[in-house]
């Protein structure tokens, strides 16, 4: 028996108004409308996610990315059995199940400057009434792409891929610093 | 102070003296002032000496639109210099620097002025005309003594110290200009409950509110009105303000482009704050309250420092308390003209006389001439200018008489220090142009006004013809409200009133009458570039018809300040002399920016280490405790050769290469694209996309695949391994893998949306060590647990689950090296870990870290393509020796009907071979072109070039891959590749040089 190898996750310092999030198991799920429900019933979560917004339950999330595509964000502990539970729950529609639970990295962005640190490279509108809590979308910060999930007016979701999260990472440090954040 | 500070001034505060240099020399001003206002209030009119004549030149604006007095500001070093900046828009402070340019050795006395005695052999096309011989002395001698004679100004020395900070921002309603027109607008859509944003470009607000004569409580209903309305915006929670923030350029959608100058006005800017920052602004509605720019008048002798336009000496004495002159005259071509005569007057400046310079008589109005004479001013109608004088600033004007045949007269030489004209207004329609809003001629105004809109806009005020404050505070009112109401709010009543004594301010573009059929010299069109009258004739003489060429050819119009003055009479002077009307000359292009912006606010973030995302793979640390050195691949750091204690880079990828040959190296693979296509189409969706047939590919198994666009030229390659019936895990090359998803996605969304099929990108999701050599099996077998790793289990190309060291795993038994091979997939997180294992685990077998170099030089050897390094866009699977790919009996794929295109089938066409060079240690040139005989002078018959040559250490000699005409059929044969040093014989080989059966992969 060889020694186990330990995983080892992208480690960021907490500032005042963005701290890391935790490993977490997540999974791409693309498919129609039948094989969307089913997977609404095997996350347990009260509804399906309307467009550009996201549903969480339990500490499970499903957030709307595309017509058919949703990215399932659950804690670390259930990147197996959460797979499995999908693949059985879904097996008669067609679709596609991807585990990405190790290509991206998550980061809160929260406090009152929040809305600003985004704007400045980040081009929606995300005033409470354009982007309100709940609001989910892909889009860019800079020249990162980020999945942008407002979970409080004060609190932004960031998903990132791994080998940008340093840039965005520093950018976002670079940019408080210069508005005084 | 000298006398040319009078009483008033609503910006300044005479309470802050403040102390700065102009040309190494001390002044003093106020805090408020401009640099203009503040060296006019010294005395000082000579402030530039002009671009191509080198002549003395002042103030002509008071504003942005100054074409002349552009100055240097330092701030501390050359590296804080700023060049190019319109003295009337610094803002001076304690301690600034300032500097007149184009001018040696002094402003005073500049040598290049002799240009200006030479300027009859300085006519406009003058480099096109004289340096034509000989042809090559263009870029060898004139051009760089042209470039060094004419340079406005001089770059920054050294990298910028301070920071650029940029955002964008959303409202109901962008508000430009913060006038009488803007301010009501403003007033009027935030009062309706509208998001507002409200700029200006400059520090003070009120743009004309602020030049309205005092009364003799000392303010004026103007100066009143603005203080209210001013502490009213303030107040408004719903409403953005933005002095010095200028608008400068329109983009489709409402998307406007704003700079806004942070520190440039301070003396002492806090640490950090960025100097600049650019808004990137989407508004749903746009009010443009620009106002209008006065025209100067075109005669002799025009741009004296001391000539300046009426509006400005208006604007300096009323906000600057600063007078331009004792003893001024003003040239009136329209009734605006008489305001400033007698605003001047009222504040103590003797005025010469008011010559009118129009002549059509419904053009004059008799009240303005009352007035004037009411006040004991002389007034000349029916006059022109033959003439000034005076070196460094204007002595005197020479008036002359148009009678009614046209004829001029002389009418005696006036003394002055102050000549003031006034042509009439134009409204600053270039953000309205900017969007692609329609222009429409007023012929009773002589000006272009705005039209129909493309976009959510509209102009208020001056900016679209109107006259006076009051008209502006209405329109302005009127168009705020129309935004708001645009965004669904309903309008609050809300009005606005300024009794103020109005003039009209419509003039008659063009040049002044002038004796006889003469054209006169020095009658300045285009300040900023030197354009005389003159040099407009001649092109039109010279046969340019279209204004679009006549400005090239002139100039005319172009530079920093985009014609800003003189357009409007450029246009009507080629009317006048090609009898044609205005419109029918046109008009050229209203270019952005507005004014000129910095390099900064465009760079913003995106400077030094933060240029660009640097991506890592997850065992970047690992190598960097190794001694790698990296390389940029795309926006990836890649491990390019581990150089071990006093190794060069030949020395060390000798080493690595020998390690992977003989024994084990291993390489991070981690940047490979990777994408997983799946779904019940996933099969037919990969049929359908790369040229391989994918139905005899059994789950576990792997193939190369190879990537076509619909041209029919290789676009991408890699190793496709089917996971499961409807699961596919396809690699990419590292620097094709995000195009290569675009164009599945664009397939599978556009093409064929019958297919239930879906994309996720995986190249993130997994860390990817190669582990290559005739021990590899023997290196990672005691680490993996769950798969069998023999030959007979997992043969070259199979693909397999299982875990190692109890991290999960996807292993390939693939080879990009020749050699018996393995790829370990494992999520990213445990890269580090895996890497370290299989280190410690091959420490044995002496195993190698390899790079990027080595890994070429393996592949090289075994004459695998890399795409875009063999290839060009211009390659064929069988240029490329891969048509044993193609799935013979798939009726389509992407670019299979463009392969049977007779070009593509046509002998002649380049193909991949080997070459080696007679003198084994001899290293050709990648990229070095490739002759059939030797000794062959320019031009010489090219059939192919070198894409790849490396040190072979296996073979224990250079070789090379080349694309050659016909290259299969020339093998054995002799070909020459010419360099320098003469011609280098080689001989066409195969491509694959090192173990050409394969024999060495299946271990």
């Amino acid at each position: 028996m060889v020694e186990s190898a330990t995983a080892r996750s992208l480690e960021f310092a907490a500032t005042r108004w963005l701290r890391p999030l935790p490993p977490a198991a997540r999974c791409i799920f693309c498919g129609d409308e039948a094989a969307q429900a089913a997977l609404v019933a095997a996350l347990g979560l009260p509804g399906s996610a309307a467009n550009c917004r996201a549903v969480s339950a339990n500490g499970r999330s499903l957030l709307w990315l595309g017509p058919d595509e949703r990215l399932v964000l659950a804690p670390a502990d259930q990147r197996q059995s959460l797979s499995a539970a999908i693949e059985a729950a879904t097996a008669s529609h067609a679709h596609s199940l991807v585990d990405v639970s190790y290509r991206q990295v998550a980061l809160e962005l929260h406090g009152p400057t929040a809305v600003r640190l985004l704007n400045a490279q980040c081009p929606l509108e995300l005033t409470a009434t354009a982007f309100p809590v709940g609001m989910c979308t892909r889009t860019i910060y800079a020249k990162t792409e980020i999945v942008l999930w407002r979970t409080a007016l004060e609190s932004f979701h960031i998903e990132v891929w791994r080998s940008f999260a340093p840039y965005l990472v520093t950018l976002l440090g670079d940019v408080a610093k210069e508005s005084g954040a | 102070m000298s006398e040319c500070r009078g009483k008033g001034g609503v910006l300044i505060n005479r309470n802050l003296v403040v102390n700065f240099s102009f040309d190494g020399r001390s002044y003093s001003g106020f805090a408020g002032d401009t640099l203009a206002s503040a060296l006019l209030a010294n005395g000082v009119h000579l402030l530039g000496r002009s671009f191509k004549y080198h002549r003395p030149r002042g103030l002509l604006a008071a504003g942005s639109e100054e074409p002349n007095a552009l100055v240097t500001v330092v701030r501390g070093n050359e590296a804080r210099s700023v060049p190019n900046l319109r003295a009337t828009q610094v803002e001076i402070y304690a301690g600034l620097v300032a500097h007149s340019q184009n001018r040696w050795p002094s402003l005073g006395f500049d040598v290049g002025a002799v240009n200006d005695w030479l300027s009859p052999l300085f006519p406009a096309g003058f480099y096109y005309k004289t340096f034509m011989w000989p042809r090559f002395a263009w870029h060898r001698w004139y051009e760089p003594r042209i470039r060094a004679a004419a340079g406005l100004g001089r770059a920054p020395g050294g990298p910028d110290p301070d920071s650029y900070a940029q955002c964008y921002a959303h409202c109901d309603v962008l508000v430009v200009g913060a006038g009488a027109g803007g301010i009501a607008a403003a007033l009027a859509a935030a009062g309706s409950g509208a998001r507002v944003i409200l700029c200006d470009e400059n520090g003070a607000l009120g743009g004309s509110l602020l030049d309205e004569r005092a009364n003799s409580q000392g303010g004026s209903d103007a100066a009143i009105w603005l203080r209210t309305a001013l502490t009213q915006l303030a107040a408004l929670p719903n409403l953005t303000l933005l002095p010095r923030t200028t608008a400068f350029g329109y983009f489709p959608h409402n998307m406007l482009g704003l700079c806004e100058r942070i520190t440039d006005h301070l003396a002492t800017p806090a640490a950090g704050v960025p100097r600049e920052r650019l808004w990137q602004v989407r508004a749903r509605e746009v009010v443009l309250a620009t106002g209008a720019i006065e025209r100067p008048l075109v005669f002799p002798g025009n741009d004296r420092p001391g000539v300046m336009l009426a509006s400005a000496a208006r604007t300096y004495l009323h906000r600057y308390g600063v007078r331009v002159g004792s003893r001024v005259v003003v040239l009136a071509g329209c009734d605006a003209a008489y305001g400033v005569a007698l605003d001047l007057h009222a504040g103590g400046i003797g005025i010469e006389a008011i010559a009118d310079v129009r002549t059509g008589a419904h053009l004059v109005a008799p009240a303005a001439i009352a007035a004037a004479r009411a006040e004991k001013i002389r007034v000349v109608e029916r006059a022109t200018v033959l003439g000034t004088s005076g070196r460094l600033r204007v002595n005197s004007v020479s008036l002359g008489v148009v009678a009614a045949d046209g004829s001029v007269s002389n009418a005696g030489t006036l003394p002055c220090d102050a000549l003031l004209m006034s042509g009439g207004f134009t409204p600053s329609v270039h953000l309205h142009s900017q969007s692609r809003g329609q222009l429409q001629w007023q012929a009773d105004a002589g000006v272009f006004v705005p039209a129909a809109a493309a976009e959510n806009e509209r102009s208020v005020g001056a900016a679209r013809g109107l006259e006076g404050l009051q008209q502006a505070l209405e329109d302005g009112t009127q168009a705020g409200l129309t935004a708001a109401k645009a965004c669904g709010l309903t309008p609050h009543a809300y009005s606005a009133r300024i009794a103020v004594q109005e003039y009209s301010t419509r003039g008659a573009p063009g040049a002044l009458a002038q004796p006889g059929a003469r054209t006169p010299a020095k009658a300045f069109v285009d300040w900023q570039n030197d354009v005389t009258t003159r040099d407009l004739q001649l092109a039109m003489r010279e046969g340019f018809y279209s204004i679009e060429h006549i400005k090239r050819y002139t100039t005319t119009g172009m530079a920093t300040d985009q014609g800003k003055t003189s357009g409007l009479n450029a246009l009507a002077i080629i009317a006048g002399s090609s009898a044609r009307q205005v419109p029918e000359v046109g008009l050229t292009t209203f270019r952005m920016p507005y004014t000129p912006v910095s390099f900064g606010i465009l760079a913003g973030y995106d400077r030094g280490d933060q240029f660009d995302p640097v991506r890592r793979t997850p065992m970047h640390a690992c190598a960097e405790n190794l001694g790698a050195v990296f390389e940029d691949v795309g926006m990836w750091k890649r491990a390019w050769y581990f150089p071990q204690r006093g190794e060069d880079m030949h020395q060390a990828v000798a080493r690595e290469c020998r390690a992977v040959r003989t024994g084990c190296g291993m390489f991070d693979a981690s940047t490979l694209g990777k994408i997983e296509v799946v779904g019940p189409g996933a099969v037919e969706f990969m049929n359908r996309l790369y040229v391989n047939s994918w139905n005899g590919l059994a789950v576990g198994r792997s193939r190369y695949g190879v990537l076509l666009r619909d041209d029919g030229f290789v676009y991408d390659d890699g190793v496709v391994a089917r996971l499961a019936d409807e699961r596919f895990h396809v690699t990419t090359t590292t620097g094709g893998a995000a195009r290569v998803l675009g164009m599945m996605e664009d397939y599978r969304q556009t093409e064929w949306t019958d297919l239930k099929v879906w994309l996720t990108s995986t190249t993130e999701q997994w860390a990817v060590i190669a582990v290559q050599g005739p021990r590899a099996r023997e290196v990672i077998a005691p680490l993996i647990e769950g798969c069998d790793l023999s030959a007979a289990a997992l043969p070259h190309m199979a693909v397999a689950r299982g875990t190692i060291c109890g991290a999960p795993m996807l292993l390939f038994r693939v080879s990009f090296t020749g050699e018996l091979g393995f790829e370990i997939n494992v999520p990213a997180d445990y890269g580090a870990a895996i890497w370290e294992a299989v280190r410690a685990a091959g420490q044995k077998y002496d195993i190698v870290p390899y790079g990027t170099e080595a890994m070429h030089v393996l592949r090289a050897e075994k004459g695998y393509i890399i795409v875009g390094q063999e290839t060009d866009g211009t390659c064929t699977p069988d240029d490329v020796g891969l048509s044993w790919a193609i799935g013979k009996s798939k009726p389509d794929f992407v670019g299979k009907r463009s392969l049977s295109r007779p070009a593509m089938l046509a002998s002649g066409r380049k193909q991949l071979v080997g070459l080696l060079t007679a003198d084994p240690h001899v290293l050709l040139d990648e990229g070095a072109q490739v002759t059939a005989t030797a000794g062959q002078v320019a031009p010489m018959k090219l059939i192919g070039h070198v894409t790849s040559s490396y040190r072979s250490e296996a073979l224990g000699r250079s070789i090379a891959l080349a694309m050659v005409v016909d290259g299969r059929a020339r093998q054995g044969q002799t070909l020459y590749v010419p360099m320098p040093g003469g011609d280098l014989p080689v001989q066409v080989t195969a491509p694959v040089f090192y173990d050409p059966q394969g024999a060495r992969l299946n271990g």
